[in-house]
């Protein structure tokens, strides 16, 4: 094991990355943001690009379960992190997660290019905070941007999909189930 | 909106950040939270030809009190992690920190953004730059010539100037003394945003009568600055209005786009008040 | 009209065909991809041995090109091509509108800036490099000189006497100047008249601001001999066509895709230079090329909208009742005409419209398109009307004043309520709900108790305020009303084609196309009614310009009502063609022959062939088909409005706060009434109100692109431009009414920008009813937190000064 004080790394790096559960390797400039890694590297694209100044927040993560602004991360960054993206949230078969459910049946996204960011965003905040009230909800969906839907209906869909869990869960039980089979 | 390119380093423990810094020279740039400089370099406004990535030092993501009650917050402590205090150390007398955190940015950039970071960014209207000139904080700072504390009075030079040395790392964040009667307030166009101005203060309250205090501003001059024309009032048993009416004419905000000069220090005397109002009721 | 729920509520899943599903909440098809984060949107396409461009832009906003040097770009690492002007001999864009020169005076838009540069962003060169990073390495190698020109930065600027030209050919800078209408006498009514007031408005430009900015990828298909184009756009024909014409190609040799598409809004809704240069720098190189617009680029470069000064006078009588309007309304529409409308777009669409649904008996405009040294102009939802309501609205409400009348009553005093109308603006209004909209908006406003509580406010000091915002908005424009624009490309019809296949399941076009407006549902829906067959058997094909035979896009809110009613037509077609077949098969008129749950019946009888039973006689047994029959069950169908197009109306109401200590404008209530005849799915048209009611509020109260005097634009990013979010903007209470449409096949008007146009006037007017205590009243938007500060604390207005 390399026990120099600080590890310099050359102009194109091995970068290990640990995303969906799954391990990837990418050979890259240190530059390259995380959320250009995902994207184009291991072409993960449900998460999107809006600003690439962390305002938009169409590119929000999970970094170890907690949401980030994947373009104000340099993937060599998240080395060693466990990273979730949208992809992460339905199964295999496409099946929608409550949340996503919750998303279809408020019409709570139009064009869908947000949608990726906010179910991120909901989700991690969800599983800290899953008794949160709506006014909470609604100060944490001001994080991200949406063009399409007056935040309105995100905001009823993620305060719907807390209380169907909360419902759900008169004994303590795991809030991150609820995928449709 | 890509970054020009840079080496990065990834720093195994401090001495050896500051060792490479040292060697590096200007062309290196600590990254922590990395929310303000990444910003930034997606912009090329900021190029540093080396990045040091000190976020894997977990000895500087902690915070605790010391027996004589002083706060200190580790340089990689996130916001995220002082808004929810997990361990409750802000409990009895630093609950202002807590409260302070919903004024930045949004959740995803508390999550990343660390304490350190943002006072070592220096920017005029930062609640954290604020928090330290209003609670007069101490910043540890460790560099090849050894540690060094610096009193928050010392610390902010002007816009995004701090008086650390290129190869120091600021390691630690100390609040002396409890702070119950402290509050943050600020006003910006949009939930999120960087503020037009945001007032600070920390009251001296002995048996429900504010007897002193601590007032400073953000926004209104290159960096956070305590108003002692507003401090004089309260020491003397003055209302909020007359503190908040002396810290509004004490300043000469400069004027932009989102605000003039006079709506400034109108907003001056609106968050001061605020501010008194709630650190009394807190 | 009726009063119709719609609180049918989200469905749990897709009914069978007995169901009817048009006007019902039936859950979109595009959503399982899209939340999966299986869409695929342009940025999404990766293609074997794709370069990546980007371009060097102007860094100042008026300049002779002394050189273009990209020799030093090459050297960069990673870069492969850099191309000039000089280098790709592109074909100018150049939109035309068939008036004379007195009226409209055309100017070119070059793919890449030849000889001059008109604002800071316009595209130079091309950089492309084996990825975005490498490519913007590039932009930093290029050497630009320019000669330096006077920018003209304001429409003032740009009327000087000697004011610098930005485009030679057009004198005093202007574009576009008609005077329309001018009904005999106005000038007397106005001399005698009893009350007569004035504005004088300035709306402040803004971004139309899709979450997913513009791009493209372009390649060449050998096989094909056809360069492939994918790009989201709202009109990939127009765009194949300008493409052909600018790299002089066969149309039949350029084929647009357009994948799926992250909002557009109008910004979307023009033909581009980038996409264009993209495509060519792909011909040259025999590779594909990605341009994907950053955000930098799309805030300061891309196209802009709505910055417009309103100088206009309303003569009343002594009821209230609206005896004239003369307008003068000047567009800023930066440097270039866009491509298909032109820089008429914002006057030309003010100077028709504005009496819009108020009874005004003579009317004169002068409409004028001023070219300066900004980003150019496209559409943006809504087109001028957020602007002209907000004029007319604040007339009205001025004249309430003056009159001391109830500024509801004297609304109701003047909208349209018999229809058919024909304004004095020779447009003809179809049936809507003009003062059933505003009666109930108040009722409800009312009944929530916002009067009570604005006047307990008042007595506490505090400032309340309510506004209303009563308008209509023509949608489903056809040939004959943009003819009517003299418009050298006329938008009107929709082709639509409606495919059954062996097993049975259709397959359907439209020429519209959907950014976030759910076509795939909306559309699917209309068909499934009409062929009553399962909506999951039913799949909407759009934005294939191979595909498509030809389409106009989706603009103008005209998808559900063009579109939609050239669908239901094909849709039509090919039922009659299966209860043809299928009454051939039983010997009996296709009059014997009901189509029920995806099959054909024998009326009063039990003989049922299904469609698969019946495609299958269509395509496998063609020998069965009689000879008036031909085999295949493949239709197509067009639609057009030959009148003045249909209008929806609505009216909204809003409650605001006004906080005098920071100036802050809190917005505590917003009630929509609105009407745009059969809504096809509720859930749909309440998505498009509170979408764009939100956009009305950013930019009544936060959005606006400025520039200092060099023309340098003050913001790059979501800092400054101040896009709102869920906690600005508020929730709504929506209300449907129903006027159906007599005209289109399915009763709809159109739905996607009436939120947007009443929005800031009913935030203009809530703002200045809280300010009537201190005696002033705000004219400009977007309305400061400063603006807001200064009148409630008596100090003078920045307003007065500008």
């Amino acid at each position: 094991m390399n026990t120099d004080p600080v590890v310099t790394h050359p102009p194109l790096q091995l970068i290990a990355l640990d995303v969906n559960g799954e391990q990837h390797e990418v050979i890259t400039e240190p530059r390259r943001t995380l959320v250009d890694v995902l994207r184009h590297d291991l072409r993960l694209t449900g998460t999107h690009v809006g600003c690439e100044h962390g305002i938009c927040g169409a590119c929000t993560v999970l970094v170890d379960e907690r949401p980030v602004r994947a373009c104000l991360m340099f993937a060599a960054q998240a080395e060693g992190a466990r990273i979730r993206t949208v992809e992460s949230l339905s199964d295999g078969d496409g099946g929608l997660n409550d949340l996503q459910r919750a998303f279809t049946e408020h019409h709570a996204l139009q064009c869908g290019f947000c949608t990726p960011g906010f179910l991120i965003l909901a989700d991690g905040f969800l599983a800290e905070r899953p008794d949160a009230s709506k006014e909470e909800i609604r100060e944490v969906v001001a994080s991200n941007l949406c063009r399409c839907t007056g935040y309105q209906t995100i905001v009823e869909a993620i305060d719907a999909c807390a209380t169907a869990r909360r419902g759900a869960c008169a004994t303590p039980c795991d809030m991150s189930a609820g995928k449709e089979h | 909106m890509k970054p020009a390119p840079f080496q990065y380093h990834r720093a195994r423990d401090v001495d050896g950040a500051a060792g490479l810094l040292a060697e590096l020279g200007e062309d290196a740039k600590v990254i922590a939270g990395g929310q303000s400089l990444v910003a930034m370099m997606n912009y090329r406004l900021a190029r540093p030809g080396h990045l040091v990535d000190i976020a894997g030092l977990r000895e500087l993501d902690r915070m605790h009190r010391d027996a004589d009650g002083a706060l200190r917050i580790g340089a990689l402590t996130t916001h995220h992690t002082v808004e929810s205090d997990p361990a409750g150390v802000l409990e009895a007398g630093f609950e202002v920190l807590n409260r302070a955190m919903t004024w930045i940015g949004h959740l995803p950039i508390r999550t990343r953004g660390t304490v350190g970071g943002s006072m070592a960014h220096g920017d005029a209207t930062a609640e954290w730059c604020l928090l330290a000139v209003t609670l007069g904080a101490q910043f540890v700072a460790r560099g090849p010539r050894g540690e060094r504390t610096i009193a928050a009075g010392d610390f902010f030079l002007g816009y995004y100037t701090t008086a650390l040395d290129p190869d120091e790392i600021l390691v630690e964040i100390v609040f002396p003394r409890p702070a119950p009667h402290a509050a943050l307030t600020e006003f910006a166009e949009r939930r999120g945003d960087f503020a037009l101005v945001a007032a600070a203060v920390d009251l001296d309250v002995e048996d429900g009568e504010v007897r002193s205090g601590r007032v400073a501003l953000g926004g209104v001059a290159s960096a956070a600055v305590r108003v002692p024309e507003a401090e004089a009032v309260l020491a003397d048993g003055g209302s909020f209005e007359a503190c908040a009416s002396a810290a509004a004419q004490a300043v000469e905000p400069p004027a932009d786009a989102s605000g003039s000069t006079h709506y400034r220090r109108e907003l001056v005397r609106t968050l001061v008040r605020r501010a008194c109002e709630e650190a009394v009721s807190s | 009209m009726s009063d119709v729920s719609m609180n049918d509520g989200p469905m749990s899943d897709v009914p069978m065909s007995e169901r009817k599903l048009v006007g019902r909440a039936v859950r979109r098809r595009e959503d399982p991809r899209l939340l999966a984060g299986r869409g695929r949107f342009v940025d999404d396409i990766a293609l074997p041995g794709m370069l990546h461009a980007q371009f060097v832009r102007s860094t100042v906003a008026h300049a002779e090109l002394a050189s273009v040097d990209v020799s030093a770009v090459l050297e960069v690492p990673g870069v492969v091509a850099a191309f000039t002007a000089e280098d790709l001999e592109l074909g100018d864009i150049v939109a035309q509108l068939g008036r004379p020169l007195s009226e409209f005076v055309p100017t070119a838009m070059p793919v890449l800036a030849r000889d001059k540069v008109r604002y800071v962003g316009e595209p130079i060169a091309i950089v492309v490099a084996r990825d975005a990073y490498a490519a913007e390495d590039g932009l930093e190698a290029a050497k630009i000189s320019y000669v330096t020109l006077p920018p003209v930065m304001s429409e003032e600027a740009a009327f000087a006497a000697d004011a610098p030209l930005v485009h030679a050919e057009a004198a005093h800078n202007t574009l576009v100047d008609v005077s329309l209408f001018a009904t005999d006498g106005i000038d007397g009514i106005f001399t005698s008249a009893p009350c007569v007031v004035e504005v004088d408005t300035r709306t402040g430009r803004q971004n139309a601001l899709p979450l997913e900015t513009r791009g493209a990828v372009a390649h060449w298909d050998d096989r094909e001999e056809q360069l492939v184009l994918h790009t989201c756009t709202q009109i990939p024909h127009q765009v194949r066509t300008v493409a052909s014409r600018c790299l002089r190609l066969d149309e039949r040799a350029v084929r647009v895709v357009v994948p799926d598409m992250g909002g557009g809004f109008g910004q979307k809704c023009v033909v581009g230079r980038e996409e264009i240069a993209a495509a060519a720098a792909a011909l040259r190189l025999r590779r594909p090329v990605k341009w994907i617009e950053d955000r930098k680029d799309a805030l300061t470069a891309s196209f802009l909208a709505r910055e417009q000064h309103y100088r206009a006078r309303a003569a009343f009588d002594a009821d209230g009742r609206i005896l004239a309007l003369d307008t003068d309304v000047v567009c800023d529409m930066g440097a270039y005409s866009c491509y298909p409308f032109t820089a008429g777009i914002e006057p030309l669409m003010a100077s028709a419209e504005m009496p819009g649904v108020y009874k005004v008996p003579a009317y004169r405009v002068r409409g004028r398109a001023v070219t300066t040294n900004k980003a150019p102009t496209g559409p943006y939802r809504g087109v001028s009307r957020p602007q002209y309501v907000m004029v007319m609205e604040r007339l009205l409400e001025r004249a309430a004043r003056e009159l001391a009348l109830d500024p509801v009553e004297i609304r109701r005093r003047n909208v349209i309520t018999d229809f058919p109308y024909t304004g004095v603006n020779n447009i003809t209004y179809d049936p809507g709900s003009y003062l059933e909209s505003l009666n109930l908006c108040e009722l409800l406003v009312r009944e929530e108790g916002w009067y009570e509580k604005q006047t307990a406010a008042a007595a506490e000091g505090r400032h309340l305020g309510i506004g209303y915002a009563c308008f209509s908005e023509r949608t489903g424009y056809g040939s004959a009303a943009f003819a009517q624009r003299k418009m050298k490309v006329v938008p009107g019809f929709d082709i639509s084609e409606v495919r059954m296949d062996t097993s049975g399941t259709v397959s359907f076009t439209t020429g519209t196309m959907n950014h976030g407006q759910s076509h795939e549902t909306t559309m699917a829906q209309i068909v499934a009614d009409e062929l009553a067959l399962d909506i999951a058997k039913v799949r909407l094909h759009q934005g294939d310009t191979d595909r498509i035979t030809y389409g106009f896009g989706t603009f103008a809110s005209r998808s559900i009502t063009i579109g939609g009613s050239a669908v239901r037509l094909a849709a039509a077609k090919l039922g009659d063609k299966l209860r043809a077949i299928a009454a051939a098969r039983w010997d009996i008129t296709p009059d014997d022959v009901e189509l029920t749950s995806g099959a054909a019946r024998r009326r009063n009888a039990s003989d049922v062939l299904t469609y698969e039973q019946i495609a299958d006689i269509a395509y496998l047994q063609a020998h069965l088909l009689p000879k008036d029959i031909e085999p295949g069950l493949s239709v197509t169908a067009t639609f057009d409005v030959f009148n003045d197009g249909t209008f929806s109306n609505a009216t909204h109401g809003c409650v605001v706060e006004l906080h005098a200590d920071t100036g802050q404008v809190e917005i505590l209530r917003y009630v929509c009434v609105e009407d745009c005849g059969v809504a096809i799915n509720p859930q749909v048209v309440e998505g498009q109100c509170r979408g764009g009611i939100a956009q009305g509020i950013a930019g009544a109260l936060f959005e606006q692109v400025t520039y200092d005097a060099q023309g340098e634009p003050s913001a790059t990013g979501f800092m400054d431009y101040k896009v709102p979010t869920a906690h600005e903007i508020p929730d709504v209470l929506i209300h449907h009414l129903e006027t159906p449409c007599a005209f289109t096949e399915t009763g709809a008007k159109g739905a996607g920008e009436g939120g947007t146009i009443g929005a800031p006037a009913a935030v203009l007017n809530a703002v200045n009813d809280a300010l009537r205590p201190t005696g002033v009243e705000l004219d400009h938007t977007p309305i400061t937190p400063e603006t807001v500060h200064r009148a409630l604390n008596g100090a003078p207005s920045l307003e007065l000064s500008s």
